[in-house]
């Protein structure tokens, strides 16, 4: 969807403030909701892009006055509620009407492994690549109002295939329908100029992650 | 929706009253707790593994093994999922990195503009800029830019590559092992690679260099 999430290119946010600290929370609640998101993904009544849509379906006006980990807690609690582990009614008094109906929860001990293994988006299945490394292809200039991982400022453009990944999960429907639909991903290489006009530096380029239904040929 | 709009990552308000936010994050966390979908000891240990135990010293590591084996530098240039799970850090079946190679004419810079996807499991969590909408939003139309403003000029001459993490591949960038490091042991070497460098925006400096 072409909403406020899909940032890449707009002017008007302001200079880029580095922070030489390691410390990741600020906040002792922001530490809290990263904690809440993983242990509630764990009853695996969404995924990965599932979560994306949900954070990119927040208010543009309330997006953008957000911080990271306030958008992370709208994020969750629409996940929550679209995929009823908690009704909207207990969310605003938050009062439990009762149990979930879940087998488990993540245990302390199983923080380790899972942040080892987060995520297997890679699948081995034998489907043939639409590309060659090498080829031009063309990005669709398409505007789903759905979840994409094609951003606007590289829709309709021309690039060549730098690398073929290997087959994943697609995530575009896989936040939609859960539809998995396999098939190549690719390390797209786009000139700069191509994205921004004869002022980019002609040595300049943006490497993009695109699948097969992004691309058609040139 | 949050009715508390003026905080962000860099605020520190010690001792105040708990914001509108955190109050909201408080009643959800005892609200999950009493529908039996969460433990909060297990959040705990969320919060103390990725505040103390996963961070960029785990990057860190793999740059200066890289440095120091050319054998290895090829196994992680040429599938960095497979060489990162030597270290354990990662299972060899799990998320799938990508490591890509700075050098005296390519600069390699990593960003993700529609969210701020980022390898937890080598460099921990990201800094507030690298989440921050200005980086998100201007790293892959003034790369050049953002480099000056964090403090790296790059000459015109040097080609310069935005990553824009756009599917589940992780990128971490190998930068340049600095000359008048020759001889240096791993773990010297590791001392002195920033999680900055790894992400692509700041080059290596020896600290007190006195040649």
């Amino acid at each position: 969807m072409n909403s406020i999430h899909d940032m890449g290119g707009m002017h008007g946010l302001g200079p880029v403030v580095a922070e030489h600290s390691d410390h990741v929370f600020h906040e002792y609640w922001q530490g809290r909701v990263f904690a809440l998101r993983m242990a509630c993904s764990f009853h695996r009544k969404w995924n990965a892009d599932m979560g994306r849509y949900a954070r990119e379906r927040m208010p543009a006006a309330n997006f953008l006055t957000a911080s990271y980990y306030e958008r992370a807690l709208y994020t969750l609690e629409t996940l929550l509620v679209e995929n009823g582990l908690v009704t909207s009614a207990e969310l605003s008094s938050g009062n439990s009407t009762g149990k979930a109906e879940v087998s488990g929860v993540l245990q302390p001990s199983a923080v380790a492994a899972i942040v080892r293994s987060r995520r297997k988006s890679r699948i081995d299945e034998e489907i043939a690549p639409h590309f060659n490394v090498g080829d031009r292809v063309m990005t669709l200039n398409e505007h789903p109002i759905g979840h994409t991982r094609l951003p606007r400022y590289a829709r309709g453009r021309q690039g060549v295939i730098d690398r073929d990944h290997g087959v994943f999960v697609f995530a575009d429907s896989n936040a939609m329908t859960r539809d998995r639909k396999p098939q190549h991903l690719y390390g797209v290489r786009i000139a700069a100029t191509e994205l921004w006009g004869d002022n980019a530096s002609p040595r300049d380029s943006v490497y993009l992650d695109l699948w097969d239904d992004h691309l058609k040929p040139v | 929706m949050s009715d508390h709009h003026h905080e962000d990552d860099h605020d520190h308000h010690h001792n105040s009253p708990l914001s509108g936010t955190a109050l909201r994050v408080k009643a959800l966390e005892s609200l999950l707790v009493d529908k039996g979908l969460i433990d909060s000891k297990t959040l705990d240990e969320i919060v103390d593994t990725y505040e103390y135990r996963v961070g960029p010293r785990n990057g860190a590591q793999i740059v200066a093994r890289a440095w120091v084996d050319p054998a290895y530098k090829m196994r992680l240039l040429a599938n960095a999922t497979a060489a990162i799970a030597e270290f354990g850090f990662i299972e060899r079946w799990a998320e799938d990195m990508v490591a890509i190679e700075n050098t005296p004419t390519i600069r390699n810079m990593v960003v993700c503009t529609l969210c701020s996807c980022y390898p937890w499991p080598v460099l921990g969590l990201p800094p507030a800029w690298y989440k921050s909408d200005a980086y998100r939003a201007r790293s892959v139309i003034d790369p050049r830019g953002v480099l000056k403003e964090l403090g790296d000029d790059v000459p015109e001459s040097v080609e310069v590559r935005v990553w824009d993490s756009t599917a589940e591949l992780r990128y971490l960038v190998l930068p340049e092992r600095p000359s008048g490091t020759e001889g240096w042991t791993e773990e010297q070497l590791a001392a002195i690679v920033t999680r900055d460098s790894m992400i692509g925006v700041a080059r290596i400096e020896l600290p007190n260099v006195t040649s």
